[in-house]
């Protein structure tokens, strides 16, 4: 945008260019949640937008799109990573697991899952899948966190609603039932 | 006795929000879906000369424009839904639809923009004094029934105010009662403070969104709103169609907290582009604008004088509260936090006097506990500073002051319907160790020191003359139709849980309707202001009882007798003299459609909504209806209160403020859902610790801008900011002016724990009272070591 009363703000920058495809193989593939998935991407394009926008997969979502809030949560690998902030062409060669990816076969929740519905976790739910997402990863590196330990590392996770104490109580629930069973 | 009321359940939306099944607004696509982008004012106030729009509708990719000449103008302040004279910077001025969000960027990258720049205000004060700059080119303040208006004060009520007290020129609002210069003569002590508490935004973790498309005559949208049914009239004048025309579907909400309570203008735009180009249009709106169009709490400047007694009673309350309301008016909250003090500390007698001022700044509207929450973290450290000079405690000057069931609210001396504060005062103290805890508050280790403090917080909490509506199909399912939205507390469901406990359903024989207003879902107030627990339960029930009564006539009229002669049990209707006649609820819902008349829908109450009754005519001949207007009345207003008690560490060296442990209490009437409650006594706090601590909007005052527009700057708090175990209590009396008790509490629970950590910081600085919030950590640092503050003291727009 061009406003005339440029004066205003300082001197007026040139625009920026329109992404190019030019040099990018946009046909890529991407495992995602244990699928192939063939899927034209632009250059510039994140894996949220990949996600949400191209695969169908809206459980990823974008509360802020800048790497703040933690909603757009996906596993890289075993790692919980911001989906808002990565070039879905770098991760071509990755495995990549979603919400949608978590439950078994017969619709059988992931542990995390069901004890975030037996402790109410979530409250408007926004934030869910973000925070099943990192604590999801949490167990797989630290099967039996301390809660300050699972504090720490969902701390990237924002919760508006404040739900952080039931949340917390949802994570060391699935630890405790995951170790048990 | 309800069996299923009160307890804990599976709240049947929960499952989508763990697994990614949720829908939200942005989640929905469309064959042929267009994406809207917006232009929005890079000032805080300006005038559209001129739009170039030549290269942006050339742009492969790009659709369509929308200005604001083609959408219906709106009446009042920044009500726009797009506008040629923006009066706050992020302002909509137009929108572009292309084929995918990335080009319609591009598209208004491409656009040139003619603008004048106009005079702006961020300082309501500043706007006050002769010759101040007015938001509005017609004034500064809005009056009711009358629109802008021009409010200045004269230099003499600017010097008449001493250092750093508030100047009190002419107000906007004023009411009292009792005798308030008796009340002052027999006080012992008065505290006169002035006070400022910072505007703060919502953001809500889902940025507003809205998709919208034609069919027949009707416009869908996917929406973020809290509400369902009550969403629905706003959004119809937006559009600029009958109500009747409009589908409306909001089954999930990523969080309001009043910022969404209502239709809010730019919810339009998708169905006026869609109208335009003939494609569906989804609006995705980032993080960013959300700190412009997704509102916020008003600020306060403020000045309050209180007179005590020895015991420590209030005799008087002398307050005056400037409002910041932004670019649209505000709402109500200067008039509902005075209102909160009559009722939380039951002054003898009290003035209050108020003025809303309008700066071009983000519109602002209803944040959880609107004017209460502010007025809360003002008043209670200055009921510890009146309890220090009294030789009073914390808890004993709170309980003195208390109101009862007698108490009386507000500028009409309104009658409560149940007030229990005391109760929860003690409940409170005694699962605290409160003695114990205050023992040891203000003991040091190095440079921390511990504080023990409580605080309060109230809102009205209730409603009536809403519908409920149910229906049995011959299935034998108990549909529990639900219009008023799913904000994320669980009690769209909980309470729906009444009308199964009427009907003596079982749980899994039940299903909540809700979410998609063609599925025929009754006119209900939004899910806002505390008040589902007690307005929903009383809907649900009323609506049962009349499913009940038709039930008992069904069988009078299959087996003879009287309605009177039946009962209901197990899902089967039966005569109490003769239980082998009997008839399950399946077999009388497909008797109710053979029957017809008010059985089946074909007639409906005659002062049921049109809403409702529309909702009905959708539903006729699928089973047995049960409808009604809540008609049961209201005696008094129904007061939510709840109390924080909280111990903290502060750091005199750094600042830094550690939550050691925090306990709140509620007095909700009946709890509805016990694990429901504990999650927003607890999340409620957790917004209250931010609101004290971190919160704030910023905005430069030489060019308008701002500076708190992501949420790194405008700092909710996260894990880290929060303890990680929190318990609470209720104190579970019940409201006699519901079925089952039952009252809110949504709101005050956020004030309660603003205001105990704002006490407690007093506590462990010596009674150090800081005028402000909130309490930033170079204030703390400030105060202790004696340095003076960086802001003046009724500067906005501090770091």
């Amino acid at each position: 945008m061009t406003v005339s009363g440029a004066v205003y703000f300082g001197p007026v920058l040139p625009r920026p260019n329109p992404l190019s495809a030019q040099g990018v193989e946009r046909l890529i593939t991407l495992n995602v949640n244990g699928q192939t998935r063939r899927v034209d991407v632009l250059p510039g394009e994140t894996l949220a937008m990949t996600l949400r926008y191209k695969l169908g997969l809206t459980g990823t979502k974008l509360g802020c799109d800048r790497a703040e809030c933690g909603a757009c949560t996906v596993l890289i690998g075993d790692v919980n990573h911001y989906s808002c902030t990565i070039l879905t062409h770098r991760i071509k060669d990755l495995e990549v697991t979603t919400v949608e990816g978590l439950e078994g076969p017969s619709g059988e929740l992931h542990p995390v899952q069901q004890a975030f519905i037996d402790e109410l976790s979530p409250q408007c739910g926004f934030c869910t899948p973000g925070q099943v997402m990192s604590a999801v990863a949490l167990l797989k590196s630290n099967p039996k966190p301390t809660r300050d330990e699972a504090r720490i590392a969902l701390a990237g996770n924002l919760c508006r609603c404040g739900a952080y104490d039931h949340y917390l109580n949802g994570v060391m629930r699935a630890a405790e039932e995951t170790a048990n069973a | 006795m309800p069996e299923l009321f009160g307890t804990d359940f599976t709240p049947p939306d929960i499952r989508g929000k763990v697994t990614g099944a949720a829908k939200y607004a942005e989640d929905f696509r469309m064959d042929g879906l267009l994406h809207c982008r917006l232009l929005t004012s890079p000032m805080p106030h300006a005038r559209v000369l001129n739009i170039d729009l030549t290269e942006a509708l050339g742009m492969a990719g790009v659709v369509d424009v929308l200005t604001a000449n083609e959408v219906p103008e709106q009446p009042g302040a920044a009500t726009n839904i797009l506008t040629n004279e923006p009066h706050f910077v992020g302002e909509p001025i137009l929108a572009v639809a292309a084929i995918d969000e990335t080009t319609a960027q591009n598209a208004i990258e491409a656009i040139k923009l003619d603008l004048e720049p106009l005079p702006f205000c961020v300082d309501p004060l500043e706007s006050l004094r002769p010759g101040g700059p007015n938001a509005y080119l017609e004034g500064n303040t809005v009056v009711p029934r009358e629109g802008v208006q021009e409010l200045k004060w004269s230099e003499e009520d600017f010097e008449e105010a001493q250092e750093g007290q508030l100047p009190m020129g002419v107000p906007g609002a004023e009411w009292s009662y009792g005798d308030l210069e008796a009340g002052f003569s027999e006080a012992v002590l008065s505290l006169d403070e002035t006070f400022v508490t910072a505007s703060h935004s919502h953001h809500s973790m889902e940025p507003r969104t809205a998709l919208a498309y034609w069919e027949n005559g009707k416009c869908h949208v996917r929406g973020s709103t809290q509400s369902q049914s009550f969403v629905v009239p706003g959004l119809a004048r937006y559009i600029g169609i009958e109500p009747e025309n409009v589908v409306y579907v909001a089954e999930y909400c990523g969080g309001g907290f009043g910022s969404k309570g209502s239709a809010y203008p730019i919810m339009a735009i998708p169905a006026h582009m869609s109208k335009k180009t003939g494609r569906p249009v989804l609006m995705r709106v980032s993080r960013a604008e959300e700190y412009f169009l997704g509102s916020a709490r008003p600020g306060f400047q403020g000045r309050i004088k209180m007179g005590f007694r020895e015991d420590g009673r209030i005799s008087a309350i002398d307050l005056y509260i400037v409002q910041e309301s932004g670019s649209n008016g505000g709402g109500g909250d200067m008039g509902a936090a005075a209102s909160a003090v009559s009722i939380v500390y039951t002054p003898l007698a009290m003035r209050y006097r108020g003025l809303s001022v309008l700066t071009n700044t983000p519109p602002r509207g209803a944040q959880r506990g609107p004017g209460q929450n502010q007025i809360a973290m003002a008043v209670e450290p200055l009921l510890d500073k009146a309890a220090h000079q009294l030789g009073l405690d914390l808890v004993a000057i709170r309980r003195i002051n208390a109101p009862t069931n007698d108490s009386r609210y507000g500028a009409n001396r309104q009658p409560v319907t149940s007030a229990h504060l005391r109760d929860a005062l003690d409940m409170g103290a005694e699962q605290f160790d409160w003695k114990e805890r205050r023992a040891r508050s203000g003991q040091r280790n190095g440079s921390k020191v511990r504080a023990t403090a409580v605080g309060q917080a109230f809102h009205s909490a209730g409603s009536n003359g809403f519908d409920g509506l149910v229906r049995i199909t011959p299935d034998g399912i108990l549909h529990i139709h639900s219009g008023v939205g799913n904000l994320g507390t669980y009690s769209y469901a909980s309470t729906a849980r009444v009308a199964a406990d009427v009907l003596k359903y079982d749980w899994d024989n039940c299903h909540i309707v809700r979410g998609n207003s063609s599925l025929g879902l009754p006119w209900n107030l939004g899910q806002f202001g505390s008040n589902t627990s007690f307005t929903m339960t009383r809907t649900n029930y009323v609506a049962a009882m009349d499913a009940l009564a038709k039930l008992k006539d069904i069988a009078s009229i299959e087996f003879g007798g009287t309605a009177e002669d039946f009962d209901v049990s197990g899902e089967v209707v039966y005569s109490k003299s003769n239980p082998s006649r009997r008839m399950s609820y399946a077999q009388a819902a497909q008797k109710a459609i053979e029957l017809r008349g008010r059985y089946s829908g074909h007639v409906v109450p005659d002062d049921i909504n049109p809403m409702t009754a529309r909702a009905v005519s959708s539903l006729v001949d699928t089973g047995l209806i049960g409808v009604a207007r809540d008609n049961m009345g209201q005696r008094g207003m129904v007061p939510a209160l709840a109390v924080g008690f909280i111990e903290i560490e502060l750091d005199t060296e750094t600042g830094k403020i550690e939550i050691i442990d925090y306990l709140g209490v509620a007095d909700c009437g009946t709890v509805t859902h016990p694990q429901g409650l504990a999650t927003q006594i607890k999340g409620g706090a957790v917004m209250g610790f931010g609101m004290a601590l971190t919160e704030r909007h910023l905005y430069d005052d030489v060019w308008g801008l701002p500076g708190s527009i992501g949420l790194y700057q405008a700092k909710p708090p996260s894990y880290l900011d929060v303890p990680s175990e929190m318990s609470w209590a209720a104190v579970d009396i019940a409201d006699p002016e519901n079925p089952v008790g039952s009252k809110g509490i949504g709101e005050p629970v956020m004030g309660c724990s603003a205001a105990a950590l704002l006490c407690a910081i007093s506590e462990a600085l010596e009674g150090h009272y800081f005028n402000r919030t909130p309490v930033v950590i170079d204030m703390i640092v400030n105060a202790y070591s004696g340095q003076p503050q960086s802001h003046t003291p009724l500067q906005v727009n501090t770091q």
